[in-house]
């Protein structure tokens, strides 16, 4: 056996039958544990990379468990016919699996091995070297750009984004992965014409990136806050109108060069 | 086939009042088929069964009254009222006398039936008393044969009741050479006749019967000739009297003579679909490979420049219109079995040709475009899917069931193809298959398959292996020894077997006797001329005529029994946390779920054995009182807390559906049990046995016959349907259910598997939402899956789910940027998903 398949780590949920992160029918593990603490998550059970209970539709539900790659694949593997029929594969989501380098690591260099697509989900915020040893295992990066001012991102997300920005240049500059720059659209922190266009400029900017997606806010995250006996920061804060979407998607089209996407 | 075009063509408002015109009213039984195979029956007395079913056929379709419905392009109606229906005596007609007064109050597909038709069919059937198939069917039956289906082992009600169908004939010689090319094709067999030849006499007869019935349908089409001639005289509408005439021209032409245009092989292949149901109440008349014998005439057309593509979509939308004017009266009981007024004309596009290459056409488009258009439950669409199919078919298919119809069903050559081969029949007749009735493969116009010959429920051996062959007081099956003796799992699966083994072989037992009677009394002359080999051979497919012969009755119930298997062995043998006596008091206590009056009673019963087994003298008014105290019983709280514990731990157990090789492993071995004995059986025809493995909706009814089982489900509740899991235990999303289903054997069970799968439309939305359909269901069939089809519920449906979680748990819809399991998200999320169904369906 390979020896990276007893690589270890924490997860709290693997999702089979995805259609909409990445390419094709896609695996998802989701990581435990992240760097951020955006107002607006919605899988507030992912933040934290302590293992905890939540209570799932009147019943406690343990999240977070400790798992070897080859525990993970063998999941994986099962939907092989799937990812070969629609060019899918695996995505590794969170919580954030750059806080797990050596897990994620070994994951897409086990499904490559496999002969699937690669994705990470991921906020970009680490060290550009643990970044680094992932790409040539990666064949999409979905990174979120939540904001262009530091100051606002540090108020809504708990950290700056000087770091996510170099990050996004460098993964750009390496050529190795397809960089995809993805926008939660969140009422009163990123919502203006003016906001996301300066994502968008400086996502279109960045060598190669083609794709932008702009992800509506939804409150669907609320219950489980809920379950876990947290405040939900969101308060009644309503989804962003379809009509505001597409106008903000006409926006990034018609002053980038920047295919825009609706959703994931 | 290289290219084709895909293009869509816009529906007209013909169609939509065609489709009003049809629903406008509830469906009628008329009486004047029944009438009129009564008086010519009088006339033929004494005569060959063969001649007297070919005047029969001719008496009717020449006083059956004839009309033709407003607007329609093509014509041809069985009944007078729209979606009305004839009877079929000379099969059976009891039933529906006893159902005169429930059949149009009835809550599954209700027939009105005016007082005059009632009077008028008593009179009629009166001749059938002792002349019905189904009466010589059960004196030729084994008397443990009639026990076994009075405890509802099985039901072989299609064919005990009803003529056979489930055929596809041979739509494309008719349009080739016209029913004057098969009447010379009968004609040349009786001149190479040798008078000294032993079956001289039979086969002379029977080609007889077969120039007479081709008659008898070339002047019932002259006649709608000669109607619609009068009604054009009348009409004043300039377009239709022009239409009127084309009609007039049409009928008079085919089917009798090769069809030269599109709409004469459209008009032809009616007539033949409509008579032939006419001729025997079999249901499951497939039309199969429409999008193949029809192309020929529509390229044609198009080339020649008499045919627009809009008017091929016009005249295939009228045709759908019609498949749907075809109806049936079932019993009460069979119609909650085939519940939604289902002919079940399986019409199916796609696939190979016979040489092995693409067989996409234009048409094939048009027909799922028809559908679209139409919006009915007729014809049964169906789709051929392959390694080289076209991306842009399956991708239209997918958008047809994307509206939430349920079509088409998917089918796998790849599956399919080598299973018909192994199974004897040709390369070249196999990769030309297409499906008869729910899902049964066959080789059309060479094959009398009698798909769909019986239910057998999966579940009552099990309950016989508990009750070591007792069923309410009285010994049901074999006895294969007291369970609590069992020591291993494979004792208790050994009895399991045994117990199969012998049902199936009383079920084989039924349905011999069923097609014996066919055979001698209902031998169908117009239907064998279009199936080969009966010609050369010079007997009816009902004798043994056709090509390749096949009985293929279907079980059902392989996830209950799986899952059962499971929790025993897991539970009893395993890890002992249970004893099977245990279990045994557990399922005749329901789980302490409350009992019924059929489960108190069977308990009432069997205190009254153990009495007499202890000798004591056991009255009916013993068992009334032991009845009344069982149904009132209440349990200790121990005991009734047992129970729920046993329930608990049942309901933790991994369930069949999830991709667990364990669990998985044991329904392939259910499936087994029944698939594998149904090889060792031959029938009346010559041919064998082949298993299905499908209930059509008789999982529901029969469910209600059946006691609790082991896997948790509770007595009387619906059993699992065909190779799906059971209800709401997969819960790891679609391609988990998927795996688990394709680690099934699904070429043995070569009558057809059934996969039932539900999908929310929104799980469906954009062009991602269908190009990942399509791979699910390519993914599926790369390991060696049989058929899909598709449920993408709509709201009534999530409201339910929301009420009853349980039942839903593997029901997959869009959220926003993703999908999850329905009953996984919180009730306002479930809302507002609810909320937005509204939109989604709203056509």
């Amino acid at each position: 056996m390979k020896d990276y398949f007893n690589v270890k780590g924490r997860i709290f949920d693997i999702q089979r039958y995805s259609i909409h992160d990445g390419v094709g029918i896609r695996t998802i593990v989701f990581f435990k544990g992240c760097a951020l603490r955006c107002r607006w998550c919605c899988n507030p059970e992912s933040q934290s990379h302590e293992i905890e209970t939540m209570i799932v539709n009147g019943k406690k539900k343990v999240m977070g468990k400790d798992v070897t790659v080859q525990e993970v694949m063998e999941t994986v593997r099962r939907d092989m016919p799937y990812y070969t029929r629609s060019d899918g594969g695996l995505t590794l989501s969170g919580g954030e699996c750059l806080l797990q380098p050596e897990f994620a690591k070994a994951l897409l260099k086990a499904a490559k091995d496999m002969g699937v697509n690669t994705a990470i989900e991921s906020t970009g915020f680490a060290k550009y070297e643990t970044i680094e040893q992932l790409l040539p295992y990666l064949d999409t990066y979905l990174m979120d750009i939540k904001h262009i001012d530091s100051v606002k991102h540090k108020a809504y997300t708990g950290v700056e984004n000087q770091r996510i920005l170099e990050n996004a240049q460098k993964i750009a500059k390496s050529r190795q992965t397809e960089l995809v720059i993805r926008v939660p659209v969140i009422p009163g922190f990123n919502d203006s014409e003016k906001e996301i266009l300066d994502i968008a400029t400086f996502a279109d900017k960045l060598p190669g990136v083609r794709k932008i997606h702009l992800l509506p806010y939804h409150s669907f995250g609320r219950g489980k806050y809920e379950g876990l006996n947290r405040e939900y920061a969101m308060g009644d804060v309503a989804h962003p109108e379809d009509e505001k979407m597409q106008k903000l998607k006409d926006v990034v089209e018609k002053n980038t060069a920047l295919y825009c996407q609706i959703g994931g | 086939m290289i290219t084709f075009d895909s293009t869509p063509v816009a529906k007209t408002d013909r169609i939509k009042r065609l489709v009003e015109h049809l629903y406008a009213k509830m469906p009628e039984i008329e009486a004047a088929r029944a009438e009129l195979i009564t008086e010519s029956y009088k006339m033929t007395e004494g005569q060959p069964v063969i001649m007297r079913k070919a005047r029969a056929f001719e008496h009717i379709l020449k006083y059956l009254p004839i009309i033709i419905r407003p607007e329609e392009l093509i014509v041809g109606s069985t009944t007078i009222a729209p979606r009305g229906c004839q009877t079929y005596p000379e099969f059976s007609y009891d039933w529906l006398e006893a159902e005169f007064d429930t059949v149009e109050k009835r809550s599954a597909d209700p027939f009105y039936i005016s007082d005059d038709t009632k009077k008028r069919l008593l009179e009629a059937n009166k001749y059938w008393k002792g002349k019905t198939t189904s009466e010589l069917a059960t004196s030729y039956m084994a008397p443990e044969t009639l026990r076994a289906m009075e405890h509802n082992f099985f039901t072989p009600g299609n064919y005990f009741y009803n003529g056979v169908g489930h055929v596809t004939v041979q739509y494309d010689q008719v349009l080739k050479v016209g029913l004057k090319g098969i009447k010379e094709k009968a004609q040349k067999e009786m001149q190479v006749c040798n008078f000294g030849d032993a079956d001289y006499s039979t086969k002379m007869r029977f080609l007889e019967a077969v120039v007479i019935s081709c008659d008898a349908v070339i002047n019932y089409a002259k006649r709608y000739s000669v109607l619609a001639n009068e009604m054009a005289e009348k009409e004043t509408n300039a377009a239709r009297r022009e239409e009127l005439l084309t009609i007039a021209q049409v009928c008079a032409n085919v089917p009798e003579n090769p069809a030269e245009t599109f709409q004469e092989a459209c008009q032809s292949f009616w007539f033949i679909q409509q008579v032939l149901q006419i001729e025997s109440s079999g249901h499951s008349i497939s039309p199969g490979r429409f999008d193949q014998y029809m192309y020929p005439y529509y390229e044609k057309g198009l080339n020649e420049g008499s045919l627009t593509r809009e008017y091929a979509q016009e005249l295939i939308d009228c045709i759908w219109v019609k498949l749907n004017d075809l109806n049936k009266c079932r019993d009460a009981a069979s119609a909650e079995g085939f519940a939604g007024y289902s002919l079940f004309q399986n019409l199916i596009v796609g696939g190979q040709t016979v040489d092995g290459r693409d067989a996409t056409n234009d048409l094939s488009f048009m027909c799922i475009q028809a559908s679209h258009h139409v919006f009915l439950p007729m014809p049964s669409l169906s789709i051929r899917v392959w390694n080289g199919s076209a991306k842009e078919l399956l991708l239209a298919a997918a958008g047809l069931t994307r509206t939430g119809i349920g079509l088409p069903a998917y089918y796998n050559d790849e599956v399919i193809i080598p299973a018909l081969v192994h199974r004897g029949v040709a390369l070249e007749d196999a990769r030309n298959y297409n499906i008869i009735g729910c899902v049964e493969p066959q080789a059309p116009g060479k094959t009398d398959g009698w798909h769909d010959a019986a239910f057998f429920n999966m579940c009552r051996p099990l309950e016989m292996v508990f009750s070591n062959g007792y069923d309410q007081g009285q010994i049901a099956s074999i006895q294969t020894g007291d369970v609590e003796s069992f020591q291993t799992f494979e004792e208790f699966f050994d009895a399991y077997k045994k117990q199969m083994e012998y049902n199936i072989s009383l079920m084989v037992n039924a349905d011999n006797a069923i097609d014996l009677a066919h055979a001698q009394l209902c031998p169908l002359p117009f239907e064998s001329c279009l199936v080969d080999d009966c010609i050369k051979r010079g007997i009816s497919a009902q004798e043994g005529g056709a090509v390749y012969n096949f009985t293929g009755p279907q079980g059902f119930g392989i996830a209950n029994v799986a899952d059962s298997l499971y929790t025993i062995k897991k539970l009893v043998y395993d890890e002992r946390k249970i004893s099977i006596g245990e279990l045994k008091r557990a399922l005749e206590m329901n789980f302490g779920q409350g009992l019924d009056m059929i489960t108190a009673k069977e308990v009432a019963l069997q205190v009254g054995r153990a009495l007499d087994a202890a000798g004591e003298k056991v009255t009916e008014d013993v068992i009334a009182t032991t009845i009344e105290k069982v149904l009132h019983l209440e349990l200790p709280e121990a005991e009734k807390n047992r129970y729920q514990e046993i329930l608990d731990m049942i309901e933790e157990l991994p369930k069949f559906g999830n991709d667990i090789d364990e669990v998985d492993e044991l329904a392939k071995e259910a499936a087994y049990t029944y698939t594998r004995p149904m090889e060792n059986y031959m029938n009346p025809r010559g041919g064998m046995y082949q298993a299905g493995l499908y209930p059509v909706s008789a999982n529901v009814p029969l469910g209600a016959q059946t006691g609790a089982t082991p896997d948790g489900r509770l007595a009387h509740t619906p059993v699992a349907d065909g190779v799906s899991p059971s209800s709401g235990k997969d819960v790891c999303g679609p391609t988990a259910a998927c795996n688990s289903v394709a680690k099934l054997d699904h070429s043995i069970a070569s009558n057809g598997t059934l996969f039932n799968m539900k999908m929310h439309p929104t799980a469906m939305a954009g062009e991602k939402g269908l190009e990942s359909f399509v791979a699910l269901i390519r993914g599926y069939f790369d390991q060696k899956g049989m058929h899909m089809q598709f449920n993408v519920v709509d709201r009534e449906t999530l409201l339910d789910a929301q009420k009853h979680p349980e039942k839903y748990s593997g029901l997959v819809v869009r959220v926003a940027g993703y999908s999850a399991l329905f009953t996984t998200l919180s009730k306002s999320l479930q809302d507002d998903i609810i909320r937005r169904t509204e939109q989604a369906t709203n056509r």
